[in-house]
């Protein structure tokens, strides 16, 4: 194995997806530009100009829909195949993120986490990925651009093994489009790490010919699904083995499905998933020297979801804060909801209470999250929650 | 079957089957002769794709198939998008597509899936100019859902939601014309083709091979149970179709139209003897009629105009 010097760049979220693309030696890119994702593909096609990558095929589709109909066409293919998208091309290729887990295509995207208009925005919200949890795609929601990369990466790696489709998630110009310092892993690294697929079926054998999606009869069907469900399960096992040899392999560890981050000792923990994570964990740091024993819990893959570690932390503490920059209608904060199911046949009942924040891009800042902390601690110690569900930016 | 030496000289369709018998398909189903047709020219180094039609289960329910060539079957209005997704992972793996000895990457789709909602997805895929076949196969109708009309269904046509009663409601829009919207595209090759005319059909496939780029047929195919027609009169339909210039066989080649049949020296059959052997234009007036073979005439005239001066 060759010693692993990291290549620093400055790049944006964005780009570092397209660096991740280049050195996962994908086979076939079918995207269509939406904003803010557009300069993932741009900044692809910008390598492709330049001759910096080999081997690839991009097909600038006319819609999301076909672009990822046509990375369901190049996977089956047996084809390494990736895509881009944000909100409403999101909700556009819906139906074929069905297709894709369904024929147990290990596609990988990224989806710029951006609002559902109307009102038109174009800022940050996890509504758009999160109204794709029941597609049987797996979520890993980036906090960081080196998270952008290093999930896209381990995305395909996971998705290879268990032939399911993976999204890596990052935030709408939070992390899109502004500039950092990304640890880029050298090629030849990488393909240690990532070798070229080997499919679990492909349309090129000849002479031995196969029909991929046809109709399934009751009798059928039904174990279809079940398979989907065990290449979930089979999941949570490939996500803490190939996060822990990137840990090993390049220092950045990522075997947890939620990180853990000074919860050792809390009364309570803030969790969510995605940018707003980064500003909970400086906020900590902050609330820590003011007095609070407070941690972050941030959850890195929703689907599927982490409820054994869930289940370890809840164990752990008085409360939990959720927060939540996304919202079902008609119910609560999606994280909320799926972590109040994931614990109720359990023994852990700490509070739990819900803060819709951030939806739309609405900034949210240290300060709202020590504000967050004096309402945990006042409920805390009264031993019940004021409201369950809090929406707290509401201009009153 | 062994055919005699002598014989096979003289086919001009090849005599490999690639199509299972204990396929599917109705009696009579243009669609079925037509996957025959696709498979004997194109043979088993093809991958389909097949959007939600009547050919989706003409193949077979899982774990059928009566394809001996792959097949991915797909979502509605996929087929375009598809197949590009297709061709280009064959193309980055380095596979030969197309040509002769190359991988033949065909969609196949009905008329609903083609002239109404994959029509996007076609398009993306002809102006794009990918290396495939795609052969939209023209019933009339969405016929595996029951008969409802689509784009491609014609003036005065019964279907389930342009039924004929009372007040006379019937399909009022004539056929949309998918290959003069293909053509726009400015593909190098496109045709019409007909199940009655397996020789020319199997020609046509043969050119789309050879002829790099994106090659789009549309193949006309009854549907008996569709056009309320006796199961032994397809081959008639699909002839008088073309004989009634209803359904002309032509040719577009890199900016140059060639009529193949019905005669331009000769007046096409009148329409009603296309009609008349289908429950489905039951319904229509002799106005009715009459504003049909107007519109039939019309579009044969255009045609014609079309082959003389960019003959």
């Amino acid at each position: 194995m060759a010693e692993y010097k990291p290549i620093r760049k400055v790049v944006s979220g964005n780009y570092a997806a397209a660096y991740a693309v280049k050195h996962a030696r994908v086979e076939v890119v079918a995207a269509y530009p939406i904003t803010p994702q557009t300069s993932i593909i741009e900044k692809i096609a910008e390598f492709l100009a330049n001759g910096e990558i080999e081997g690839l095929e991009y097909v600038p589709v006319e819609s999301e829909h076909s672009a990822m109909a046509a990375c369901i066409g190049a996977s089956a293919t047996g084809a390494r195949a990736f895509t881009a998208t944000s909100a409403q091309g999101l909700a556009l290729m819906h139906e074929m993120l069905h297709w894709a887990s369904g024929a147990r295509l290990p596609i990988v995207m990224v989806d710029v986490n951006r609002a559902m208009a109307p009102p038109w925005s174009v800022w940050d919200d996890q509504t758009d990925s999160l109204s794709q949890r029941d597609t049987g795609w797996m979520q890993f929601y980036a906090e960081n651009n080196q998270e952008v990369y290093d999930g896209v990466l381990m995305a395909f790696k996971i998705a290879e093994t268990v032939n399911l489709p993976a999204m890596v998630v990052e935030s709408a110009f939070i992390l899109s489009h502004t500039y950092d310092v990304v640890e880029m892993i050298p090629q030849e690294l990488v393909d240690e790490f990532l070798p070229p697929r080997k499919p679990l079926y492909t349309l090129t054998d000849f002479d031995n010919p196969i029909a991929v999606g046809a109709l399934g009869g009751p009798n059928d069907y039904y174990e279809f699904r079940y398979k989907i469900q065990k290449a979930m399960e089979k999941a949570e096992k490939v996500i803490h083995e190939v996060g822990k040899e990137f840990g090993e392999r390049f220092g950045r560890d990522y075997s947890q499905m939620i990180e853990l981050y000074r919860t050792e000792d809390a009364d309570f923990v803030f969790m969510g998933m995605g940018s707003l994570m980064g500003t909970v964990k400086q906020a900590v740091d902050i609330l820590r020297e003011e007095g609070y024993k407070v941690g972050a819990a941030k959850v890195r893959w929703f689907r599927p979801f982490p409820k054994k570690e869930l289940y370890e932390l809840a164990k752990s503490v008085e409360g939990i804060a959720v927060l939540d920059r996304n919202f079902s209608f008609g119910q609560e904060g999606i994280l909320f909801n799926e972590a109040k199911g994931a614990l109720y046949n359990t023994d852990a009942k700490p509070l739990i209470k819900n803060y819709i924040v951030g939806l739309g891009g609405r900034d949210f800042t240290v300060n709202d999250v020590r504000k967050i902390a004096e309402n945990m601690k006042a409920i805390i110690d009264k031993g019940e929650l004021d409201v369950e569900v809090d929406w707290y930016h509401l201009k009153r | 079957m062994e055919i005699p030496e002598n014989v096979k000289k003289r086919l001009s369709i090849p005599a490999d089957e690639h199509f299972y018998a204990g396929h599917t398909a109705c009696q009579g189903c243009g669609a079925s002769l037509g996957i025959r047709y696709v498979l004997k020219a194109y043979g088993r180094k093809t991958i389909f794709t097949i959007p939600a039609c009547c050919s989706t289960i003409i193949a077979g329910p899982w774990p059928y198939t009566a394809f001996e060539a792959n097949l991915f079957h797909t979502a509605f209005e996929t087929t375009g998008a598809v197949m590009s997704g297709i061709e280009a992972a064959l193309k980055a793996k380095g596979y030969k597509v197309k040509g002769e000895d190359g991988v033949m990457v065909v969609g196949w789709a009905g008329d609903g899936g083609t002239a109404d909602i994959g029509l996007q997805a076609l398009s993306g895929f002809l102006e794009r100019g990918h290396d495939a076949v795609y052969i939209m196969y023209d019933n009339e109708a969405y016929m595996n859902t029951g008969i409802q009309r689509s784009g491609s269904t014609p003036y005065g046509a019964w279907t389930t939601n342009t039924p004929g009663g009372k007040r006379h409601f019937l399909e009022k829009r004539h056929k949309k014309k998918v290959i003069d919207i293909v053509i726009a595209h400015e593909i190098p090759y496109a045709a019409t083709a007909s199940i009655a005319f397996p020789e020319d059909f199997i020609r046509k496939l043969k050119k789309a091979q050879k002829t790099p780029g994106p090659s789009f047929i549309q193949l006309f195919a009854p549907c008996p149970t569709g056009w309320r027609s006796p199961t032994d009169k397809s081959i008639e339909l699909a002839r008088l179709a073309v004989q009634t210039a209803y359904f002309p066989l032509f040719e577009y080649e890199n900016g140059r139209y060639k009529i193949n049949m019905p005669s331009t020296k000769k007046e096409p059959k009148p329409i009603e003897e296309f009609l008349k052997l289908q429950g489905r234009f039951k319904y229509m007036t002799k106005e009715d009629i009459e504003i049909l073979q107007n519109w039939v005439l019309h579009e044969w005239e255009k045609l014609k105009k079309l082959a003389e001066v960019f003959g």
